[in-house]
């Protein structure tokens, strides 16, 4: 292997883990918050549609990822409305974001299959990108890859040393105290779902426009489910989400790494991996099963309601 | 103002009522949506869910499309009863198809139509055996069974890709992605020979009354309702928890297989690479609207199946796109979310004088 290839990798790696890192952060704080929404692949199809219809409609970059993020924060207040205000089964919401979802990016994007556009074009920094090996994947990629290291950093921030952060684990560990503390609960939850919708629809967006300009139905191919997995596999924390999303980003290239030693495959094949992957993480997980649950917000999944 | 108050028990009327409301609803909101890309609402709900069934034709297109429906929803009531997340339909779906397809493809010139049995137990057996995977990675790893069945629907996907790409491809088929078709004799018994419509839809009708049996006559029905009205109590009552896991999701992955190897081994008649138009999440939608209840559940697969005919109609007719299809399932799904409300709570006049009561004007809806 030269050490143009493993530049290329490490290059593909981080832009692969990106969209992942987006949604798997919207995620992590809507669980937080004592949340579960399965909708985020319905959330992320929905901003990848409009991003990009966006983008061909205006022509402008700026506008389409703006789009991308109201249309995800739209979708996650259909679901915030169902399952908070309507106290709905969350798990039983999140599949009907996710179905309907579905069914109106194909609907929408009906008119936009095999139409191209101009992706978001690289960042280069200067000097910091000639780093040799690291420098392309680190330094030479799209801004939206700036931008979730970023968001990294501020969301440790913002959960770890911040009163927001402390209200937000306060309503999903337990919503009754957080309530008597004078916290509102469903104020607070609606935001960590909205927020959870924007990041979806952000990575929606860069899928559409950064990282493969086009639009196809189902395009995210189960990416909003990996995210899921990652969020607990990463035990709600930001940095392990990071290096986790890196992880199934290698998975999702393996044609690149394989291409190096000459070794073919089908591509159907490869293409399970980042599934196989997930399921392997999973089992990985539940084999100690107390340490994970240890980290979990108490009160996921369950809705409230305040009483009277 | 209007707030909501818990009602003191659910509402059986409402249980039943919701889906209607849904449904008006979802024609409403639809009406809208065709008023709005400029065609008369009237007209076009004509066309989506009307006109398909205009002639013994259309009626039979639905029975074609309710046979699968039907046989995934029925295996998905099992397990949604007993609150298992099973996702997976769709992957068992598919593994049915391809399991079954590969047996179909291994007698090419058989005369008789023996060759039907294999072919659908081997249908069912890989669809099973999909199952088997959830099954076993939740009771012996413990992982969550949303995440795995659904990553478990990607990877038949990519399976049945991998299969009509490589191996199982046509050879004389100029290189389509496609299998050689079925023989004659493999392919399931026409109802009449004007129609498509196959003896599937049997199967889906013997799936619906033996599993109304088993869950409201027999000890292990009762078991997997119990399990998933009060696990505690489950627990507490020493039922085997991983069993009634492994049973229902056996059930549901042999039923979900079966359809799958019915549409290859049926309208079909070979592998392709997309055998279905998502009927294993649209079962999940069906399961919900027909109240986990056989009864309900043939009326939603009615319904459901019909969605997918409205949208080719509105395609052919006012060439609109076929996805309208999943728009309306999914509409359907949030509206019968939301009207479920009702089941517990009840919409009341909040009295004029709130202000003594601070708490009642937050909890407004």
């Amino acid at each position: 292997m030269d050490i143009d290839l493993i530049t290329n990798i490490l290059y593909a790696t981080i832009r692969t883990g990106t969209p992942l890192i987006l949604v798997a952060f919207g995620e992590m704080v809507c669980e937080k918050s004592g949340v579960l929404n399965l909708g985020q692949e319905g959330m992320m199809l929905m901003g990848a549609v409009v991003g990009f219809a966006a983008a061909v409609v205006t022509g402008s970059l700026m506008l389409a990822i703006l789009m991308a993020i109201i249309a995800g924060v739209c979708m996650s207040l259909l679901f915030g409305f169902l399952s908070i205000t309507l106290v709905s089964n969350q798990v039983a919401s999140g599949l009907a974001l996710t179905i309907f979802g579905g069914g109106l990016s194909a609907f929408i994007g009906a008119n936009y299959v095999g139409v191209g556009i101009e992706g978001v074009p690289p960042l280069v920094i200067p000097f910091l990108s000639d780093i040799p090996v690291i420098g392309k994947a680190f330094f030479a990629q799209d801004p939206l890859v700036y931008f979730s290291f970023f968001m990294g950093g501020l969301l440790f921030f913002v959960l770890t040393r911040t009163r927001l952060g402390l209200k937000l684990r306060a309503v999903g560990e337990n919503p009754e105290a957080a309530n008597s503390m004078g916290i509102h609960v469903h104020g607070i939850r609606y935001m960590a779902v909205m927020f959870g919708g924007a990041m979806a629809g952000l990575a929606g967006g860069y899928l559409s426009l950064a990282y493969t300009p086009l639009w196809s139905d189902g395009m995210t191919a189960g990416k909003g489910w990996i995210a899921l997995a990652l969020v607990v596999f990463a035990s709600w924390k930001v940095g392990r989400i990071m290096l986790g999303a890196y992880l199934f980003g290698i998975a999702s290239i393996m044609h690149l790494i394989l291409q190096g030693t000459g070794f073919e495959i089908s591509p159907s094949i490869l293409a399970m991996l980042p599934y196989v992957a997930t399921i392997f993480v999973l089992v990985l997980l539940s084999s100690n099963q107390s340490k994970a649950k240890l980290n979990a917000p108490m009160s996921l999944g369950v809705a409230y309601r305040p009483q009277l | 103002m209007f707030k909501l108050e818990k009602r003191p028990f659910d509402s059986k009327t409402m249980s039943y009522c919701s889906p209607v409301i849904a449904l008006c609803l979802t024609l409403f909101f639809g009406g809208l949506l065709f008023l709005s890309l400029g065609h008369n609402p009237f007209e076009a709900l004509y066309t989506f869910f009307i006109l398909p069934l205009s002639d013994a034709y259309g009626l039979t297109e639905l029975g074609m499309k309710v046979a699968p429906l039907l046989l995934c929803a029925m295996g998905l009531s099992i397990c949604f009863k007993a609150k298992i997340w099973n996702i997976g339909a769709e992957g068992q779906f598919i593994m049915g198809g391809l399991g079954g397809g590969f047996m179909a493809l291994q007698f090419l010139d058989a005369q008789s139509s023996w060759v039907l049995v294999p072919i659908l137990l081997f249908g069912a057996l890989c669809g099973l055996a999909w199952a088997a995977l959830a099954a076993l990675l939740k009771t012996k790893f413990n992982a969550n069974e949303i995440l795995t069945t659904i990553m478990l629907n990607y990877i038949a996907l990519n399976a049945l890709l991998w299969a009509v790409h490589g191996p199982l491809k046509d050879p004389e088929g100029f290189n389509f992605p496609e299998s050689a078709k079925f023989a004659d004799a493999a392919i399931l018994p026409l109802l009449h020979e004007d129609y498509r419509l196959t003896i599937a839809i049997f199967f889906g009708l013997f799936a619906m009354v033996a599993i109304w049996t088993l869950l409201s006559r027999s000890w292990l029905g009762f078991q997997i309702n119990v399990l998933g009205e009060d696990k505690a109590a489950a627990h507490y009552a020493g039922f085997k928890e991983n069993k009634l896991v492994w049973f229902a999701l056996l059930t549901c992955g042999a039923l979900a297989g079966l359809a799958g190897v019915s549409e290859v081994a049926g309208p079909i008649g070979q592998l392709i690479p997309y055998i279905s138009p998502g009927y294993g999440y649209s079962a999940i939608i069906v399961v919900f609207l027909g109240r986990m209840h056989p009864l309900g559940i043939l009326l939603a697969s009615m319904l459901m199946g019909l969605t997918y005919m409205g949208g080719e109609m509105v395609q052919i007719e006012m060439s609109l796109p076929k996805s309208i299809t999943g728009l309306f399932q999914g509409m359907l799904l949030f509206f019968l979310l939301a009207s479920d409300l009702l089941i517990s709570y009840r919409i009341v006049k909040s009295k004029k004088d709130q202000n003594d009561n601070p708490a009642a004007v937050s909890s407004a809806a």
